[in-house]
């Protein structure tokens, strides 16, 4: 039996679809506005754009050519894409936030962070207090892949992000990352 | 050349100051002077030249010492000039700076034009002769000048010398008036034969463009011309010529300006201001110039260069915030708009109706779409709606 899209709950809708801003359908966002106040209020609804959808399709890194060409910089339905040159002046903006890092020099692909590291320290460090996790050691597995975090916003989250987010307790001495048998594990303070 | 005397460069007291023009240059009879540079006065008693660059070296003549005068206009590499035929020189005469010449006459060289005007008001005040009405208080060289001029000669030999001499002058003062006619006389044709291929052109056409259209090139035709154009010859050259350009453009362009929107490219306010002289066409610098002094001389019309190089005029009541306003909600209205559509909406040129879409977009109320077709113009979301 074949279940038509819109006969779908809507918690199902909510967690298949992604809900387009309103700009994603208006042509002149995909137009560099010359206007400096008008871009930059263009910029910001870009650089929101592109954190939700990399947090809606749990998006870590992203190559510029390739996103070139994805839905998320290319609306087909109003045939409207934008320039490599304006997706640049985004992911420089959202660079400057902390939103961003290259990984390499000729800036082909960047590291999004949708959450900075220390807004992650923070999370993971709100979860292991609640759970009573402080003075404990668990893997770094365990933490972003493990049973206990399923509902958890971190779950799944890639290891250098979350290294990084821990690296943040660290340096406020609320963790410590501790290296055993080839395992990375973290022990809360 | 030798009747020339050194002076002070002061009107007498009952001189009068008449007119004056830079940029002269002197010629006894054919042969190059020093007085190459300086400025020509010319008064109710004298003809004075003053150097350019030596403020003091100031020469005079007195008129009556002029007979006639001979227009030469100016040709390839030759500036116009005025020939001013002398009577002999008195015996009575203080030393000047030409002792003595062969010549019987003087040129006078206009190397920055403004000869015609210049002219006119010489021969008036020859004829006027006011030189003669106050000679108790004359200055000496005025004075002395004037009794050489007219010898008193006793006896019917004096009065029938005196007859000779007016009817010469008379004589020359027709063919003068008469040359001028045939000039005129050879102007006319062009302007009958001008006036009959533009007749023809509409009655051609007839067929092809509706009787509306005809009359309405009609009207262009009589709104248009400028009877008396101001040029270089009857203005002379720098701020004056410019300053009289100013105000003309101004009378004329004003209900042209009113009827096509209150804005005008000044690519079209060339074409027409030239097409309106006729013969005496203007030089897009000097339409730049004139442009220049329209806000100087609060003329009803501005100029304006916009961000992106655009030329224009438009009226003083042409506010730039009402039009904003209007091409805004022109968009509004059609959500998006390009160039053109909004050249056809309002009924301005696609140059024009670009400014306004820019300006709008640069005060914030419009924003872009650029594609391969076209660049449209959509009403400024980002801004207005959160």
């Amino acid at each position: 039996m074949i279940i038509k899209f819109s006969a779908l709950p809507d918690f199902l809708k909510m967690a298949t679809e992604f809900e387009w801003p309103w700009q994603y359908n208006f042509p002149p966002f995909f137009t560099l506005q010359p206007n400096m106040s008008t871009q930059a209020k263009q910029i910001e609804g870009w650089t929101n754009l592109v954190l939700s959808y990399c947090r809606h399709s749990k998006l870590y890194t992203l190559d510029v050519n390739e996103a070139h060409s994805s839905q998320l910089f290319h609306n087909k339905s109003i045939e409207r894409k934008l320039s490599i040159e304006a997706i640049y002046i985004i992911l420089e903006e959202l660079r400057k936030k902390g939103n961003l890092e290259w990984s390499d020099k000729g800036r082909k692909q960047c590291l999004v962070m949708w959450r900075t590291p220390e807004e992650w320290g923070k999370l993971i460090y709100l979860w292991a207090s609640n759970n009573g996790m402080t003075n404990s050691v668990c893997t770094l597995y365990e933490l972003s892949n493990g049973d206990d975090t399923v509902k958890e916003e971190f779950h799944g989250l890639e290891t250098w992000l979350l290294k990084r987010a821990l690296q943040t307790l660290v340096s406020q001495r609320k963790a410590e990352l501790i290296s055993f048998d080839g395992n990375d594990g973290v022990k809360f303070f | 050349m030798d009747r020339f005397s050194w002076s002070d460069g002061h009107l007498a007291t009952h001189e009068v100051f008449v007119t004056q023009q830079s940029g002269v240059k002197l010629y006894d009879g054919e042969d190059k002077t020093n007085f190459n540079n300086g400025t020509i006065v010319l008064s109710s008693h004298n003809l004075m030249w003053r150097d350019h660059v030596d403020q003091k070296c100031v020469i005079s003549l007195s008129l009556a010492q002029v007979v006639f005068l001979e227009e030469s206009s100016s040709g390839l590499g030759r500036s116009a000039k005025i020939i001013v035929h002398l009577s002999a020189p008195p015996s009575t005469k203080v030393p000047g700076p030409v002792s003595s010449s062969q010549n019987n006459y003087i040129r006078l060289s206009f190397t920055d034009g403004g000869q015609v005007e210049f002219f006119r008001c010489f021969t008036e005040e020859l004829a006027r002769r006011r030189w003669e009405h106050t000679p108790t208080l004359q200055p000496l060289t005025a004075g002395r000048a004037q009794s050489g001029t007219q010898p008193r000669r006793a006896g019917i030999v004096g009065i029938e010398r005196k007859i000779q001499q007016k009817h010469e002058t008379t004589d020359k003062n027709i063919s003068v008036a008469f040359e001028d006619l045939s000039k005129l006389m050879v102007k006319a044709k062009e302007m009958v034969s001008l006036s009959k291929t533009i007749a023809n052109k509409i009655t051609d056409k007839q067929g092809a463009i509706s009787e509306d259209e005809t009359v309405k090139f009609k009207s262009y035709l009589l709104s248009m011309g400028i009877p008396d154009p101001v040029t270089r010859e009857t203005h002379g050259t720098g701020d004056g010529y410019y300053r009289e350009l100013a105000k003309q453009l101004s009378h004329n362009l004003e209900q042209q300006l009113k009827d096509c929107g209150g804005m005008m490219t000044l690519s079209d306010v060339y074409c027409r201001t030239n097409r309106a002289r006729g013969m005496e066409l203007l030089s897009p610098e000097d339409l730049i110039n004139a442009c220049n002094l329209l806000e100087e001389l609060k003329l009803p019309i501005r100029f304006r260069v916009f961000d992106s190089g655009v030329m224009v005029l438009h009226l003083l009541s042409h506010s730039e915030a009402e039009v904003i306003n209007q091409t805004t909600q022109f968009v509004e209205e059609n959500t998006k708009l390009t160039a053109e559509e909004l050249a056809q909406l309002v009924g301005v040129s696609v140059v024009l109706a670009k400014e306004r879409l820019l300006s709008s977009e640069k005060a914030g109320k419009l924003c872009r779409d650029e594609t391969v077709e076209a660049l449209r113009f959509y009403p400024n979301l980002f801004l207005t709606k959160t």
